[in-house]
């Protein structure tokens, strides 16, 4: 079969392969269209609805004007005088952020220090075992956040099961306060994402070759070396993308504020719902969650960069 | 993939191996010191609050704290409420349309974008599908708000309980696709191939070869589309009107009367619809592998 038996392409030929190439790409788009449409319309229109009434000015009774205006990034920083207009910094809505975001750290670190040693030792049961595992850190991953965070607060409460026993045990003799508290939320948060780090993680694992291991034992490395310098770059892209998953969910956390939180401990996305509740402020709240998703995308983009350099030096 | 990783480790010689066939641990390549005892105490935690949610539904006293006797009075009671029946069917309603209706399309959008040439526009397509798993979900639900409160005010357009509908069809959309674009992706095209030799049309060949290699997938994605829609608070109860009560959001409102072992009884009914799926789409997914 050498090239020159096959006859060049006639004319007809070209065409017909045109036309079938132009029948099987409207097929393409027939099938995916149901879905981007439904996306499109009701998922990315709102958003861009969203960036338009950030700058608009806010309704006497909720709702929006139509009137151009700046005013809701202004006021995200800076505190408008009631009765001369003028500007002076204000910086109670960048606490909220920042509390939200140091929060949403602390989130991301306990559930990885917890997170990690848990997906290792799944990765490395049996696999009998190993499928139980998964299964056992799958099911609190899709129950009610609502039901588990409500979960949560019936055993810190003052007089929940926590503050029961440790009186049982005549360990304290007045209630410890632990619910409405930074320490309930941060709790809380913990509890609700800690199998989205857990799940990736372990998928990276699992993939992984223990003779690599067995390598650096070989070349005298210690149990902890081996941690640091094969296991733990091994599973880098798992570690990362749990990270994200975490952070992500963390940051715009609204349920668990909402019920551990008690309303005095605001967090970003507490704040965002107020503006369009009973603060009738649509702009602002537009304004504010625009500027949570800016987090998150500069979040995804770094996710993004680090894969992508992954990549790269495992085959360059 | 798994039967490579096993050997590596537990293949080691007898030497390795103590008493009942347990690896030592000071020669055990993989152990790590207190690995284990993080990983029962993340299973403790994970586990603590909702037994004891689920054990105190029930208690026969009036208390959700203190045990007062084993009785299923409150399930009784939940079963009787009739704000409870209508939040049930509400949310029925929503999440049986949602979990068709994303399930449909992220079946053809599934076809669309895998074992294929790659078309233009092909990344863009799977990044829009995709999106609403990027975006965190107070921003979509504050969106959907505004969106809609914009139709009813300047089209005066209101699909009702239709909104609740068309937003959870958003969200699932992705849940739905990835189960069966990852099944997609573990079946090779001969089979198609294999019915076309034999003179079946291209829908016969669908119809006949490819659903139902592909329905462990679907059923996967449409029981995890349905727990995401089953389960929603925080979207729900920023677009919800007036009287479109679910049953996340029925839970929330009973949260401030005074507390009674009801939303234990409620609550771990809830949990036990989302064990349920959860198992199904587990279990649908492993037999797929064997």
């Amino acid at each position: 079969m050498a090239a020159a038996d096959i006859p060049a392409p006639t004319e007809r030929l070209v065409k017909a392969q045109a036309l079938v190439r132009k029948r099987w790409l409207k097929s393409r788009y027939g099938l995916v269209a149901p879905a981007i449409v439904i996306v499109g319309v009701f998922g990315i229109l709102p958003l861009m609805i969203m960036v338009i009434y950030s700058f608009l000015k806010a309704g006497d009774y909720g709702g929006v004007q139509w009137i151009g205006s700046v005013e809701a990034y202004v006021s995200f920083l800076f505190q408008r005088d009631i009765f001369d207009g003028t500007l002076s910094f204000s910086s109670d809505y960048l606490e909220i952020y920042i509390r939200s975001i140091l929060l949403a750290v602390m989130t991301t670190v306990f559930c990885l220090a917890l997170g990690f040693p848990t997906a290792y030792f799944m990765a490395t049961r049996p696999l009998s075992q190993r499928t139980a595992w998964v299964f056992l850190i799958t099911i609190p991953f899709w129950s009610n956040l609502l039901v588990r965070t409500l979960a949560v607060m019936l055993i810190i409460r003052d007089e929940g099961v926590v503050n029961d026993v440790l009186r049982w045990f005549g360990l304290i003799d007045k209630p410890i306060i632990m619910l409405y508290t930074d320490f309930a939320v941060m709790l809380g948060l913990l509890y609700s994402f800690l199998p989205f780090m857990v799940l990736p993680i372990y998928a990276s694992l699992e993939k992984m070759d223990f003779r690599l291991v067995e390598a650096g034992f070989d070349l005298y490395a210690t149990r902890g070396r081996v941690l640091r310098r094969i296991i733990i770059p091994l599973a880098k892209p798992g570690i990362v993308a749990g990270c994200l998953l975490v952070f992500i969910p963390a940051i715009g956390a609204y349920v668990t504020p909402l019920i551990l939180g008690g309303g005095k401990h605001l967090m970003i996305g507490a704040l965002i719902a107020l503006q369009f509740g009973s603060s009738r402020n649509w702009p602002l709240g537009s304004a504010q969650a625009l500027i949570l998703m800016a987090g998150v995308l500069v979040a995804l983009l770094f996710y993004v960069r680090s894969s992508t350099g992954k990549a790269q030096t495992l085959h360059g | 993939m798994a039967e490579q990783t096993l050997t590596a480790g537990t293949d080691l010689p007898a030497i390795t191996r103590s008493r009942g066939n347990r690896p030592r641990k000071a020669l055990d390549l993989k152990y790590q010191p207190g690995f284990g005892t993080v990983a029962v105490c993340c299973l403790v935690m994970l586990y603590a609050p909702i037994l004891v949610l689920a054990i105190f539904s029930f208690t026969a006293g009036d208390s959700i704290t203190r045990w007062g006797g084993f009785g299923i009075r409150w399930y009784v009671t939940a079963i009787q409420n009739e704000g409870f029946h209508h939040a049930a069917l509400t949310t029925l309603k929503i999440t049986i349309t949602a979990t068709i209706v994303s399930t449909l399309v992220a079946t053809a959008a599934a076809l669309a974008t895998t074992r294929t040439r790659r078309w233009p526009g092909q990344t863009a397509a799977f990044m829009v599908i995709n999106l609403p798993l990027m975006v965190p979900e107070i921003i979509t639900a504050v969106a959907s708000l505004s969106f809609f409160a914009l139709l009813a005010s300047v089209l005066h357009i209101n699909f009702g309980l239709g909104n609740l509908i068309l937003v959870h069809t958003v969200f699932c959309i992705p849940f739905a696709y990835l189960p069966i674009k990852a099944r997609l992706e573990d079946m090779d095209l001969t089979l198609e191939q294999a019915a076309a030799d034999l003179y079946a049309t291209p829908w016969m060949a669908f119809r006949r070869v490819t659903l139902p290699l592909l329905m462990p997938g679907i059923s996967a994605g449409a029981a995890l589309a349905f727990i995401v829609s089953f389960d929603d608070f925080t979207i729900t109860q920023l677009v919800a009107g007036p009287g479109q009560t679910t049953l996340p959001l029925f839970i929330w409102d009973h949260t401030r009367l005074p507390l009674t072992p009801e939303i234990n009884a409620m609550s771990t009914i809830l949990l036990g619809v989302s064990i349920v799926f959860v198992t199904l789409s587990f279990v649908i997914a492993r037999r797929r592998r064997k």
